[in-house]
C-alpha cells in the first residue's frame, strides 16, 4: 500500500483511515507492506513499513528514466499548489519566484528527504514518491497487489504497476471536486484521472464519491466498489469536562474552507438566535474562510452568541464535543466525514448534510441539504428543544457505531482483491 | 501676544489577555497583566521618565516662561500606580511646579461621548476625582475628549459641565479656508471656546521628525522656529497637540527628539516673539474669532480625521453596540468589580484593534495592536464581552433573589 501519512503524524482523515484499514487487514491475516514518504519512528508496528526517504533510486535503471519522462505531466515546476488558500498561495509564489529549485537534477540524486506534509514542494514530492514506488516494485517481489491511497500516491501506484506488472487498486478518499467544487486544480485532477484509469479497480469511500468517479472521471460504474470507512473505537466517551455557560452549545468543528460549508452554519445560527437567545454557536477550526466568517458574524450582529476558537487539538477537541448539545457538519461535498461519528461517541446529536458519505451509514442523525439553512435552523432548534429526539439519537447512535468496524471494511476489500486476482489467472 | 501651546496625551490601555471560548463563564480576569506591566515599564524607561525630567529641567531653567499641558487618562494613572510609581511621582513633581496644566478627559479613555450622556458624565467626574486625589486637589478647567473627538453636540455637553473650553483637531474639512491658529467657539454654546490642533506643525514633530525620506529631514529647532515665524503675523496661537510617547517611543532617542525639545524653548525665545502658554491661559487671553460648525464628529486619527479608526466596520459596530446595550444594567448593579471591568472595556483602543483600514493607515494601526489581525482582536473582545454579559445577568439574578427573600 502506498499512503501519504500515518498516525500519529497526520493532518487529516487520510492517515486515520489507512491505519484503520491496515488494522482490519491484520484481523484477516493479510500481510501489508505500507509505504509512506516519511517515517517518524513512533508509528505503531501494524504493518511492514517502508520509509520512502531512505529508498535510494538506482539511476542506471533505464525504465526509470522513461518513467520520469512520463511523470513530467505532474508539472513539478508549476505554481499550482493544492491545499493552499489564496493568501497562502500568494505567500508561496512570491517566495518560490525568488529561489526556484532545479528539480531535474535533484530527483536522481541518491537520497531525498520527504517532508510528508502538504507543503509547497508537494508536486515535487509526489513525483519523487512515484520513483520510489518503482524502485520498491523492482526490489521486492513479495506482493500480489498494489493499493494506492488518494492522488498523492497514485503516481507511485501507477509506477509500481508498470515495473512489476501487478494489479493496481486506487482508493479514493476524496476527489478534487470535493476539495474545490467546480474550480478544480487541473494538475491534481489529471493525476486523479490517470490513477483511476490505470487502476484495475477503484475503491470509493461512499456512494457519493463513486458517483463522482463515474460522472466526472469517466470510470465505468462496475469498476468502482464502495467501501465505507469505519471507526477505530466505537466506545462511548463520557467526559468529566463541564461546560461553564448556561446556554446550549451548537458546534461546527472542522476546517473553515469551501468544502465544509461554514457559511451555511453561520446563516442558520442567525435564524436560531433570532428565535432563541439562549444558544451559543461555536465555530472551531481554522482555514481560508475564517475571516470571511468573522465578518459575516459581525454583520449579522450575533458576535456575543457566536464564537470562534481557532484550531483545536488534543484534549480541547474532546472538550468541545463534550460540551456540545448539537454537532453540525454542513459540508458541501464530503466523501465520507468521520467527525460526526466522533460526536456520536460523545453522545452529541448530529446534523449532517446529505452531500456527505457518512450520511449513507448513519441513520440516527438529521440529514439536510447543505444549502438549506432553514432546514438546518429547524433541525438545530428541534434538537435543542424537543429532548425526546435528542435522547433517541443518543441511545441509537451508539449502537449504530458498533456496526462500523474496520474488520468489515477489510473483509470487503479482501473480496475485491480476490476478484481482481481471479480475473488475471 | 503670539504663543505656542503644547499639549501631550498620556495614555495606555488595559490590554485584554488571550481569552478563549473555553474561558467564558469561568475566568473573569480579562486583563493581560504581564503585557500591560511590560509596556508601562518599557515606555517608562524610554519616554516617561527621561521626558519628564527634561521638562522639569526646562521649567527650572526658563522659569515661568516655559509651560506645557498634559491629559493623563485614568487607565494610565491606574497602571503607573500599580506598575511604575516612580513615573507617577515624576508627574506629581511636574504639576507641583505650577507650570503644568492638567486637562480633564474620560477616566477610561472611552468613546461614551458618542453614545450616552450619562455614561460620559460619570466617566468625566471619575477622571476629575482621580486627578484631584493624585495631584493634591488639582481641578482641571479645560477638557479634551478621547482621541480629540468633537462635534457641536459634544462641545455643548462639555460646556454644560462648566469647562472653559475644549481641545480638538484642526481638521481640514471643517476649517476649509480658515486657520487653526485662532480661538473659535462652539456653534451651539457660543461662550464655549474651542482650541484647534495645528496638525501640520504638530505632525512634523510627532510623525515626521525621524523620517529620513521626508523632504525637510532633519528637523532642527531653527528650521521649526522659522516655520513659526513664517505664519501670518495676525495668527495668535499655534496648538501643538501630540501623544507624549512621541518622545523616545514613537521617535526614538537616536533621532535626536530629546535634543530638539531641549533646545526648542531657547530658540523660540531668542529668534521669535512667541511665548509658551497652557490651554487655559490661551482661552483666558484670546476671544473667539468666529464659531466653528462640526455637525458630525471629528477626531485626530488617520487621514480622514473621523471616527472610522474605531467605528464603522461591522465588527467594530457590533462590539460597540453590544457593549453599550449593557450600560443601565451594569450601573444598576453597583458592583465595583463589574463597574471597573465595564469601564476598562470601553477604552477606545479595543475598537482601534478591530479596524480594517489596512491600506492607508494600516501601518500605524499595526504598530499599536497586540493582535495579528483585526479578526483576532474581534474574536477575543467578543469572548470577553460574552463572559461579561453573563456576569451582569448573574448579578441581577442574585440581587433579585435576595430582594424576594428580604
Amino acid at each position: 500500500m502506498f499512503g501519504w501519512e500515518f498516525p500519529p503524524h497526520i493532518s487529516g482523515g487520510l492517515g486515520t483511515a489507512c491505519y484503520g484499514l491496515v488494522q482490519g487487514m491484520n484481523f484477516h491475516n493479510q500481510e501489508v507492506i505500507f509505504v509512506v514518504p516519511k517515517l517518524w519512528g513512533d508509528e505503531e508496528p501494524v504493518a511492514d513499513f517502508v520509509n520512502a526517504s531512505t529508498v535510494s533510486i538506482d539511476y542506471r535503471e533505464r525504465r526509470f528514466k522513461k518513467l520520469w519522462k512520463n511523470l513530467t505531466y505532474i508539472e513539478v515546476n508549476s505554481y499550482l499548489v493544492p491545499y493552499l488558500g489564496p493568501k497562502e498561495f500568494k505567500k508561496y509564489t512570491s517566495s518560490v519566484l525568488q529561489g526556484s529549485t532545479d528539480m531535474q537534477e535533484s530527483v536522481f540524486s541518491n537520497s531525498f528527504e520527504f517532508s510528508g506534509k502538504y507543503g509547497k514542494n508537494l508536486m515535487e514530492e509526489v513525483a519523487r514518491y512515484a520513483l520510489v514506488g518503482a524502485q520498491i516494485a523492482r526490489d521486492r517481489q513479495d506482493f500480489d497487489i498494489i493499493h494506492a491511497h488518494d492522488w498523492l500516491a497514485y503516481p507511485a501506484g501507477i509506477a509500481a504497476k508498470e515495473i512489476s506488472g501487478k494489479p493496481l487498486v486506487v482508493h479514493v478518499h476524496a476527489t478534487e471536486y470535493d476539495r474545490s467544487g467546480e474550480s478544480v486544480n487541473f494538475p491534481v485532477f489529471k493525476i486523479e484521472r490517470a490513477g483511476m484509469h490505470a487502476a484495475d479497480h477503484v475503491v470509493a469511500v461512499s456512494q457519493l464519491t463513486k458517483n463522482i468517479c463515474v460522472r466526472k472521471y469517466g470510470i465505468p460504474a462496475e469498476k468502482v466498489s464502495v467501501l465505507h470507512n469505519a471507526v477505530l473505537d466505537a466506545s462511548i466517551i463520557t467526559s468529566a469536562y463541564q461546560k461553564k455557560v448556561p446556554e446550549k452549545i451548537v458546534t461546527f468543528l472542522g476546517r473553515i474552507t469551501f468544502q465544509k460549508g461554514p457559511e451555511y452554519f453561520v446563516e442558520a445560527a442567525k435564524k436560531v438566535i433570532d428565535r432563541d437567545p439562549n444558544v451559543r454557536f461555536v465555530m472551531a477550526g481554522s482555514g481560508d474562510l475564517l475571516t470571511k466568517m468573522v465578518d459575516r458574524v459581525a454583520e449579522l450582529r450575533i458576535g456575543t452568541k457566536f464564537h470562534f476558537t481557532g484550531f483545536l487539538k488534543g484534549d480541547d477537541v474532546d472538550h468541545m464535543y463534550a460540551i456540545s448539545d448539537v454537532y453540525v457538519m454542513p459540508s458541501v461535498s464530503e466523501p465520507f466525514g468521520i467527525a460526526p461519528l466522533e460526536a456520536v461517541r460523545h453522545n452529541t446529536p448530529v446534523i449532517i448534510s446529505k452531500q456527505s458519505g457518512v450520511a449513507e451509514v448513519l441513520n440516527n442523525a438529521i440529514k439536510i441539504d447543505f444549502w438549506d439553512v432553514d432546514a438546518m435552523a429547524d433541525a438545530i432548534f428541534g434538537l435543542l428543544h424537543y429532548e425526546s429526539m435528542a435522547r433517541m439519537f443518543k441511545e441509537l447512535g451508539g449502537d449504530e457505531l458498533k456496526k462500523l468496524k474496520w474488520e468489515h471494511v477489510a473483509a470487503k476489500l479482501v473480496t475485491v482483491y480476490e476478484k481482481i486476482l481471479a480475473r488475471r489467472t | 501676544m503670539r504663543t505656542v501651546c503644547f499639549y501631550f496625551q498620556v495614555h495606555q490601555p488595559f490590554r485584554i489577555k488571550p481569552y478563549r471560548f473555553f474561558d467564558i463563564g469561568e475566568d473573569h480576569h480579562y486583563w493581560n497583566d504581564y503585557l500591560n506591566r511590560l509596556v508601562i515599564r518599557k515606555v517608562a524607561q524610554k519616554c516617561y521618565l527621561p521626558m519628564n525630567s527634561l521638562l522639569l529641567e526646562l521649567i527650572e531653567k526658563h522659569g515661568s516662561k516655559f509651560k506645557v499641558a498634559f491629559s493623563i487618562s485614568g487607565m494610565f494613572l491606574d497602571q503607573i500606580e500599580a506598575y511604575a510609581p516612580e513615573v507617577l511621582e515624576s508627574f506629581q513633581r511636574l504639576v507641583a511646579t505650577g507650570q503644568v496644566e492638567l486637562l480633564n478627559e474620560t477616566y477610561s479613555h472611552s468613546l461614551a461621548s458618542l453614545k450616552s450622556k450619562d455614561e460620559f458624565v460619570s466617566l468625566v467626574k471619575k477622571h476629575q476625582q482621580r486627578i484631584q486625589h493624585l495631584f493634591q486637589g488639582y481641578t482641571p478647567k479645560v477638557f479634551r475628549n478621547t482621541e480629540l473627538i468633537y462635534s457641536d453636540q459634544i462641545g455643548k455637553m462639555v460646556a454644560e459641565l462648566g469647562y472653559d473650553g475644549m481641545l480638538t483637531e484642526g481638521a481640514k474639512h471643517i476649517l476649509g479656508w480658515k486657520s487653526p491658529n485662532y480661538v473659535y467657539s462652539n456653534s451651539l454654546a457660543p461662550e464655549f471656546k474651542v482650541l484647534l490642533k495645528n496638525f501640520r506643525l504638530s505632525d512634523d514633530i510627532a510623525f515626521r521628525f525621524g523620517d529620513n525620506t521626508w523632504g525637510d529631514f532633519p528637523l532642527t529647532t531653527s528650521k521649526f522656529v522659522s516655520w513659526l515665524n513664517a505664519l501670518p503675523k495676525e495668527e495668535p496661537v499655534v496648538n501643538l497637540f501630540m501623544d507624549y510617547e512621541t518622545f523616545g517611543e514613537h521617535q526614538w532617542a537616536e533621532t535626536g527628539i530629546f535634543e530638539f525639545m531641549k533646545y526648542l524653548p531657547e530658540e523660540i525665545f531668542s529668534n521669535s516673539n512667541f511665548t509658551f502658554s497652557t490651554p487655559s491661559e490661551v482661552l483666558a487671553s484670546l476671544s473667539p474669532v468666529s464659531s466653528i460648525h462640526v455637525p458630525t464628529p471629528i477626531s485626530w486619527a488617520d487621514e480622514e480625521r473621523d471616527l472610522t479608526a474605531w467605528l464603522g466596520n461591522d465588527m467594530q459596530d457590533e462590539a460597540f453596540d453590544r457593549l453599550y446595550e449593557l450600560e443601565k444594567q451594569v450601573r444598576s448593579t453597583c458592583d465595583p468589580e463589574l463597574i471597573r471591568d465595564w469601564e476598562y472595556l470601553q477604552t477606545s483602543d479595543h475598537f482601534y484593534y478591530i479596524c480594517t483600514k489596512f491600506f492607508s493607515d494600516g501601518s500605524v494601526h499595526e504598530y499599536f495592536s497586540p493582535y495579528d489581525t483585526p479578526y483576532d482582536a474581534f474574536i477575543n473582545y467578543m469572548n470577553v464581552l460574552s463572559d461579561f454579559i453573563l456576569r451582569v445577568k448573574q448579578a441581577h439574578e442574585s440581587r433579585a433573589t435576595t430582594l424576594t427573600k428580604a
